[in-house]
C-alpha cells in the first residue's frame, strides 16, 4: 500500500515537472480561482512563442505583415504589390517582374483581405492570397518562406475588392469587381453607364501541388458593384456569395444616387455549375491582356508572361446558377457561418443585420418563387430566403467571424463596437466598444469550417489618442479581445503598419514545423550564381559587366574590381554562401538608383549599378551579419569611357 | 565453454556499430544557437548532427583562427581505424569459433580483450591529442586574439570527456552509439573470459569428481 502511494506521488511529481517547465502556455492560461490579469493574458515571456500568427493586410502600404497572437508582436513585413528597398523586392533583376501588369511596371497596389489555403474546408498552411485592389491582381505567398511566389493580374475588372477568399479545397480564389467598367474596355460616355457597364467574377484555379494560379473562367454579371464575397461550406459547398451596392446603377454622386433603393442584393452564384459548363467546352473565348508573374525558388527569379485571353460566361446561359438574394441597405460584409447555413449580409446603412438560410435558398430555387428578374437574372423572395434579423441597436454593421460555437461577431463601424450575437436565436449577448472605427475583425480560421475562437482582432481605422501622438498621421490600431468566456474581454492594444484592412489567422503549430530556415546552395539553379568563392569572376559583354560576386561572413569575394566604365550597365550578382538560420547579407553600391538587396543564405540577387562617375567607389553588407560586419567592404574603380583598362578582380594579393 | 564462445562473438559483432554509429559527439550550444551545433565523429570521418554544422563551425572557429574541421583525407586515422576495428572484429569472432570447437581456451579471450583495451586507450591518446592540436596551433594572422587573466593565449581544446564552457560556448563531449555499442561488446567479451574460465574450473571439478567416484 505503501509503495502505491509513493508511485502515485511520484507520477504527480513527474507531471508537476512536466507542466512547470514543458509548457510554454504555463502561466498564460486563465485559470477559473486565480482571476488572471488581462496582461498576463497576452503577455508572452522572453524568448516564448505567440499561439497564433496573424496576417494583416498593409492596405495602402501594398504589403502583408505577420504579428503574433495573444502578444501582438510584428514579425515580418512581406512586400507583394509594393516595392520594398529593405530587401530589394521590386528593386532586384529577379523580382522586377513580379510587378508587371498590362499597364506596365506598377510598384504598388491597395492589398485588402488575406486568405489561407484550405484543405476539407480547414486551414492547411500551404499558401496565403491577397488580393491588389487598384490595379486588379492576386497574389499567393509561400507559407514556407513567407515570400510572394506568384501574382496574377485579373483582366475586365477594377477595384478588385470581393477577393480573395478561397473555396474549401483551394479549388479556386476569387477576384470579383467592385467597380463596374466597359467590358471589353473602351472609349464612351460615362453617363450611360447603366445597361453599359458590366462586373466580372473572376474564379481563378489554384493548382493543388505548386499553387499556380490560372483564371478558369469570368463570370460577367450587371453592372453594379460586387463588394465582399464569401464561399459556401459544408453543405453549401459548391456556391460563393457576393454582396453588391449601386444595383441602381448611378454614374455620379454614387454616395446619395446608389443608396437609393431600400434592398441591394447578393448574389449567390452556383460555381460547380458554371465550372461544368465550361469544363464541356461553354463560354466564349475574349481577348484579353494580362501579366502572370512566376517566382521560382530554385532559380530566385521571376518570370512574367502575358496572357492573351480569358473565358467569360454569361450567366444566363447557365440556368440555374446565379440567383440575386434581396438584400437591405447596401449591403458590406457578405459571411457565410462555419456549417455553410447562414449567409450573412450587413447593411452598412441600417442598424439590422440581414441572415440568410442556405436550405430556404436551395427551396425557393427549386419552388421557383421569384420576385421578378435584372438583366434575365432570378430575383428570389426576401421572406423566403430569410433566416433571421439581428436587431442590434449599433449602427453601421459592416463584417462579421464566427467562434465554431455557434455565436457570432460583427463590427458596427459607425457605433465603433463589437456586438456578439447568437446563431440561430439572433439575439445579441455581449457588445464592447473598439477604439476606434472598426473595420474588418479576425478570428483565426475565421473564412473555413474550424475557427479556433479564442480571440477576436477589430482592426480599427482610427486611431487617435490611443498612443503617443506622432504628429497628424498615426499607424492604425488592432484590438485583441478574449473571447473563451460568455462576454468579450478587451486585452491589449498595438499599432499595425499601413491600413490593417483585414487579417488571417493561424495556430502557430501548424506553421512554425514547416518554416524555411534557409536556401541549400546545392539547389540554388540561378543562372548567374556563384557556388563557391572560387567560382567567383567578372565578365564583360558589350556594354554590360556582368559581376559574380559571393559572400560569407565577413567578407566578399572578390572584393576589388577594376576596369569598369562610364557608361556601362553593371549587374552585381550576389550569391551569399551562408547556409545557416537567419544569416543573410546585404549589398548596397554608392549612388545606385535602386536600393539595397538583402540576400538570404543561398540565394542569389542581382542589383543593376550605371557608374555615370569616374572613381573608386565603395560598396559594403549592410546587415550587421558579424563581428567584422563594418569590415565587410570593398572597392568598385570606373574610368573614363573611352579607357583601356582590362576587367580584374582580385581578393587578398 | 559453447555459451562463453557464442557470447564472445556477439561481442566482437558489436565493434561493428562503430561503422554505422558515430565514436564520439560534441555539441557546441550558445544562446544565439538555440539549436545547438554539433559534430559527430565517426572512425572513418567527421560529420555535422545537421547538414551545415561543420561549414557553421569552421565560420566561427576561423576568428579564433583555429583549423577547419579535417576531412577523411587529412588524417591518416579515418583511413587505418576502420581497418584497425575490422580487423579486431575478425579477430574477435576467430577467437570466438576457436574456443566453441575447443580449439582455444578463455585465455585467447582475455588476450583480445587486452589488446582491445590497449587499442582503445591509444585511440583516446590519439583523439585527445588531435584535439590539443586543433585548439591551441591556431593561425597567427587570427582575427580575434583572446588571454586568459594570466596573460597566456587562451586555448579552445574542447573537453575529452564531458563539459565546458569556451568563450560564449557551452561545449559537451560525450561517447556515442558506436561507443556504447563497442564497450557493450567490449563488456560481453569480458563476460565470455568469466564464463569460460568458469565453465573451465567446473569441468575440472567434474573430472575430480568422476575420477573419485570411480
Ligand atoms: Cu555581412
Amino acid at each position: 500500500m505503501k509503495k502505491y502511494t509513493y508511485l502515485v506521488l511520484g507520477l504527480l511529481g513527474f507531471a508537476a515537472l512536466l507542466n512547470s517547465c514543458g509548457n510554454g502556455n504555463q502561466g498564460k492560461s486563465s485559470s477559473g480561482a486565480l482571476n488572471s490579469s488581462n496582461a498576463e493574458k497576452v503577455y508572452v515571456a522572453p524568448g516564448e512563442h505567440d499561439e497564433f500568427y496573424a496576417f494583416m493586410s498593409g492596405g495602402y502600404s501594398g504589403n502583408l505583415t505577420v504579428y503574433g497572437l495573444p502578444s501582438g508582436r510584428m514579425f515580418k513585413e512581406i512586400p507583394v504589390f509594393s516595392q520594398f528597398p529593405t530587401s530589394g523586392y521590386g528593386y532586384s533583376e529577379e523580382t522586377k517582374p513580379m510587378l508587371n501588369t498590362s499597364h506596365g511596371f506598377v510598384p504598388w497596389d491597395d492589398s485588402h483581405h488575406p486568405d489561407i489555403s484550405q484543405t476539407n474546408g480547414e486551414l492547411d498552411g500551404r499558401w496565403i492570397f491577397i488580393n491588389g485592389n487598384n490595379t486588379p491582381r492576386i497574389a499567393r505567398i509561400s507559407l514556407s518562406t513567407f515570400e510572394t511566389e506568384e501574382i496574377i493580374e485579373v483582366p475586365n475588372s477594377a477595384g478588385n475588392h470581393s477577393s480573395s477568399f478561397v473555396t474549401e479545397n483551394t479549388e479556386y480564389v476569387v477576384a470579383g469587381t467592385r467597380f463596374s467598367v466597359p467590358i471589353p474596355q473602351r472609349d464612351m460616355p460615362i453617363n450611360q453607364y447603366k445597361g453599359n457597364f458590366q462586373g466580372s467574377l473572376s474564379f481563378i484555379s489554384v493548382d493543388p501541388e505548386h499553387g499556380h494560379m490560372d483564371i478558369k473562367f469570368q463570370i460577367i454579371m450587371p453592372g453594379f458593384n460586387y463588394d465582399l464575397s464569401h464561399p459556401g461550406r459544408g453543405k453549401s459547398h459548391g456556391w460563393f456569395f457576393f454582396t453588391t451596392y449601386n444595383t441602381e446603377e448611378a454614374s455620379t454622386l454614387q454616395e446619395v444616387n446608389s443608396s437609393q433603393n431600400d434592398k441591394d442584393f447578393i448574389a449567390a452564384i452556383n460555381w460547380k455549375k458554371v465550372e461544368e459548363y465550361v469544363n464541356n467546352g461553354g463560354g466564349t473565348k475574349m481577348p484579353a491582356n494580362y501579366a502572370h508573374n512566376v517566382y521560382d525558388e530554385s532559380t530566385h527569379t521571376a518570370t512574367t508572361t502575358m496572357k492573351k485571353e480569358v473565358v467569360t460566361v454569361n450567366p444566363l446561359d447557365v440556368p440555374g446558377a446565379v440567383f440575386f438574394l434581396p438584400t437591405p441597405k447596401s449591403p458590406h460584409g457578405c459571411d457565410v457561418d462555419p456549417t455553410g447555413q447562414y449567409i450573412i449580409g450587413n447593411g452598412k446603412l441600417s442598424a439590422d443585420l440581414t441572415i440568410h438560410s442556405f436550405d430556404n435558398m436551395i427551396a425557393a430555387i427549386e419552388g421557383k418563387k421569384f420576385d421578378g428578374e435584372a438583366y434575365g437574372i432570378p430575383i428570389l423572395k426576401f421572406e423566403d430566403v430569410l433566416a433571421g434579423t439581428v436587431k442590434s441597436g449599433g449602427l453601421g454593421p459592416l463584417h462579421t467571424e464566427f467562434d465554431g460555437k455557434g455565436n457570432a461577431y460583427t463590427t458596427f463601424f459607425i457605433s465603433s463596437e463589437v456586438v456578439k450575437w447568437k446563431l440561430g436565436t439572433w439575439e445579441v449577448i455581449d457588445r464592447k466598444p473598439t477604439y476606434y472605427s472598426v473595420g474588418h475583425l479576425m478570428i483565426p480560421g475565421g473564412n473555413s469550417r474550424k475557427p479556433f475562437g479564442k480571440y477576436v482582432v477589430a482592426l480599427n481605422k482610427i486611431t487617435k489618442d490611443r498612443y503617443l501622438p506622432v504628429g497628424p498621421e498615426m499607424e492604425h490600431s488592432a484590438q485583441i479581445y478574449d473571447i473563451s468566456g460568455d462576454k468579450m474581454e478587451l486585452l491589449y492594444d498595438f499599432p499595425t503598419h499601413g491600413e490593417p484592412h483585414y487579417a488571417a489567422g493561424i495556430p502557430a503549430e501548424l506553421l512554425a514545423p514547416k518554416s524555411k530556415k534557409f536556401y541549400k546552395l546545392a539547389d540554388n539553379k540561378h543562372p548567374y550564381a556563384t557556388l563557391g568563392a572560387a567560382d567567383a569572376k567578372v565578365e564583360r559583354d558589350g556594354k554590360d559587366v556582368h559581376i559574380y560576386m559571393s559572400t560569407i561572413r565577413s567578407h566578399f569575394t572578390p572584393d576589388n574590381i577594376e576596369g569598369v566604365k562610364v557608361g556601362d550597365k553593371v549587374y552585381f550578382h550576389i550569391t551569399n554562401q551562408e547556409q545557416d538560420f537567419d544569416v543573410p547579407h546585404g549589398f548596397a553600391v554608392i549612388g545606385a538608383n535602386n536600393s539595397e538587396l538583402l540576400i538570404m543564405p543561398g540565394q542569389t540577387k542581382t542589383l543593376v549599378w550605371e557608374p555615370k562617375q569616374v572613381g573608386v567607389w565603395p560598396f559594403y553588407c549592410t546587415d550587421f551579419c558579424s563581428a567584422l560586419h563594418q569590415e565587410m567592404q570593398g572597392y568598385i574603380r570606373v574610368s573614363p569611357a573611352n579607357s583601356n583598362l582590362e576587367l580584374s578582380w582580385s581578393l587578398g594579393d | 565453454m559453447k555459451k562463453a564462445s557464442v557470447l564472445m562473438i556477439i561481442g566482437s559483432f558489436l565493434l561493428m556499430g562503430l561503422f554505422a554509429f558515430p565514436l564520439w559527439n560534441i555539441m557546441l550550444g550558445a544562446p544565439q544557437y538555440p539549436d545547438p551545433l554539433g559534430m559527430d565523429i565517426y572512425i572513418d570521418g567527421i560529420k555535422g548532427v545537421e547538414e551545415f554544422d561543420i561549414q557553421n563551425i569552421d565560420g566561427l572557429n576561423h576568428y579564433i583562427g583555429m583549423k577547419t574541421i579535417p576531412k577523411p583525407e587529412e588524417m591518416w586515422e579515418f583511413t587505418t581505424f576502420p581497418y584497425v576495428i575490422g580487423g579486431m572484429v575478425f579477430l574477435g569472432v576467430m577467437v570466438g569459433l576457436m574456443g566453441y570447437f575447443e580449439k582455444l581456451s578463455y585465455k585467447g579471450f582475455i588476450a583480445w580483450f587486452v589488446i582491445m583495451s590497449v587499442l582503445g586507450l591509444l585511440g583516446m591518446y590519439d583523439f585527445n591529442a588531435w584535439m590539443i592540436d586543433y585548439g591551441t596551433n591556431l593561425d597567427p594572422h587570427a582575427i580575434m586574439k583572446i588571454s586568459n587573466p594570466d596573460g597566456t593565449p587562451m586555448t579552445y581544446k574542447p573537453p575529452l570527456f564531458g563539459n565546458q564552457k569556451m568563450l560564449n560556448f557551452d561545449v559537451t563531449s560525450l561517447p556515442s552509439i558506436g561507443a556504447y555499442m563497442m564497450f557493450a561488446g567490449m563488456s560481453l567479451t569480458l563476460g565470455a573470459s568469466y564464463m569460460g574460465w568458469k565453465s573451465k574450473g567446473t569441468k575440472v571439478k567434474q573430472q575430480l569428481k568422476k575420477a573419485v567416484a570411480a
